[in-house]
């Protein structure tokens, strides 16, 4: 335990009848000198009861589906757009013997789950790009983002088997202000005019800059984020647009992974009992307006 | 041997920052202090070799001929401006100040402004009343903007109850919906992670 901190200590006496069975009582007496001082040091936050629950019940989800045999075999994704376009956009990029962009946007860090989505993204269309001798440009605004694609890109080349057409310079930090990386990743697309450019990350203010520069230069555009005022940007400005938890749902998409399609098997089942949630609350609510009957509030939490 | 590692750190990290959350002692919190300060040194480790490539890049696209003046005013901005804060600082009245202040923060500025222009040319593009969802998108954004401009005080009794109205409940609701799958797919993306199923971070399985 670390020095300097106060402690306060409890000392209980719990009395037990261990004539019926004294193995359990045992174990309901040390459950309870347990627990006692654990709460009393608050080293649980009663406070986060309710979401520490649902997290456990979420995560049970998602790991029972992930590794129940029955749940890999049966599942099958729907079709999304925007991810089979993916091979036309690079097909017309090497057709036209124009590059590729792709870029994560301004507002992400690699700790977020949109980064890594979209990292997932960046590795199919690496190994693609990689195939057909195509130009791969990644401009981006954080130096650890850009040190992970280096490793995804050079990776999925060597994969490809192509992994001599890995250029290092492709891959580059352009500014870590919003409105510089804005410019740079502008002047590049003004200047290189990439036949297919992906938005995928999170995005800021600089999405629709990006989005219609790329329109401007008559490039297919697929986008994608996890910021629900940009998508009506991409929505407006772009050819596809990946909603919400597509983007997520992008790396079994394209790798047909069993065990990852059936971890977004878990998002429906618990899109499913948040729905259940919400219209027995709403039924609760309702009840409680317009009866007598004492509905409480225990949905708010 | 290195990928192993890499996924054990991830593990053992991920169910120490979930834990975390849910505790409140101090030694919890200093845990997270902790983790959150080496993540300030790692960063800015790496922003070094961030400004390291963009050196080495500009550099050999110069020798190359490619885009030389923006390759020269790119290099001229990174050493220019530590150099002016390294020999006078980075106070009130310095070079640093007057460059950031009069060069850095017009430039940005004006590249924020071109958003209004594309604002303008997207909304041409998207508010065109081809079919009868884009009718109905074209009628809620005039609303919208009726109600938000200098003319909507003159039926403001009529248009901002409306315009409230559909922010608040069609554009809200739809709003929840996307931020319901968004911080599902959050949920399992991170977990994927966590248990090492999901590898492409790392450049893929092994």
């Amino acid at each position: 335990m670390p020095i300097g901190i106060p402690y306060r200590f409890w000392l209980s006496f719990v009395f037990v009848d261990c004539r019926r069975s004294k193995l359990s009582s045992y174990l309901l007496m040390s459950l309870i000198l347990t627990l006692i001082p654990l709460t009393q040091l608050h080293w649980f936050d009663l406070e986060r009861l309710p979401l520490f629950v649902i997290s456990v019940i979420a995560i049970a989800i998602v790991l029972f589906t992930t590794y129940s045999r029955r749940s890999r075999e049966k599942f099958k994704i729907r079709k999304i757009a925007g991810m089979d376009a993916v091979e036309d956009a690079i097909g017309r990029a090497t057709e036209m013997a124009r590059p590729v962009l792709f870029t994560p946007g301004w507002g992400g860090d690699i700790q977020r789950p949109t980064t890594i989505a979209s990292m997932n993204f960046l590795s199919h269309i690496a190994r693609k790009t990689g195939s057909y001798d195509c130009e791969l440009l990644y401009p981006t605004h954080d130096p650890v983002i850009m040190t992970v694609a280096q490793e995804v890109i050079k990776e999925a080349y060597a994969r490809a088997g192509y992994v001599d057409r890995y250029r290092d310079s492709n891959v580059t930090y352009v500014s870590s202000s919003q409105f510089g990386y804005a410019a740079a990743v502008d002047g590049m697309i003004s200047r290189k005019k990439p036949a297919s450019i992906f938005l995928l990350g999170t995005f800021e203010a600089e999405s629709l800059i990006l989005a219609e520069t790329g329109n401007s230069i008559g490039a297919i555009q697929i986008a994608g984020t996890d910021s629900t005022i940009q998508l009506s940007f991409f929505i407006v400005a772009c050819d596809y647009t990946l909603i919400g938890e597509e983007l997520f749902a992008a790396s079994g998409y394209l790798s047909q992974d069993p065990s990852i399609l059936a971890s977004v098997r878990a998002q429906d089942i618990l899109k499913l009992l948040i729905a259940l949630f919400i219209l027995v609350a709403v039924v609760a609510a309702t009840l409680g307006q317009v009866t007598d009957i004492a509905t409480g509030d225990w949905w708010v939490f | 041997m290195d990928r192993r590692l890499a996924l054990t750190a991830c593990f053992i990290f991920g169910i120490l920052m979930f834990a975390q959350y849910f505790s409140s002692h101090p030694l919890a919190r200093s845990v997270n202090l902790a983790i959150l300060e080496y993540w300030q040194i790692i960063f800015a480790f790496t922003l070094l070799v961030g400004v390291v490539s963009f050196f080495k890049n500009s550099v050999v696209a110069m020798k190359n001929k490619e885009e030389r003046p923006y390759r020269m005013i790119g290099l001229i901005g990174l050493i220019g401006m530590p150099a002016l804060a390294l020999i006078w600082g980075i106070r009130a009245d310095t070079p640093f100040m007057w460059m950031f202040e009069n060069v850095q923060a017009p430039m940005q500025s004006t590249v924020f402004a071109l958003l209004a222009f594309f604002v303008a040319s997207a909304s041409y593009r998207g508010f065109r009343a081809r079919s009868l969802q884009a009718a109905i998108l074209l009628g809620a954004a005039a609303i919208i903007l009726l109600s938000r401009s200098q003319l909507g005080g003159v039926f403001s009794d009529v248009v901002t109850p409306v315009a409230d109205w559909v922010r608040n409940y069609p554009s809200m609701s739809a709003r929840r919906a996307i931020l319901i799958g968004i911080g599902l797919g959050s949920l399992t993306t991170s977990l994927r992670v966590i248990l090492g199923i999901e590898r492409t971070w790392l450049g893929g399985k092994q």
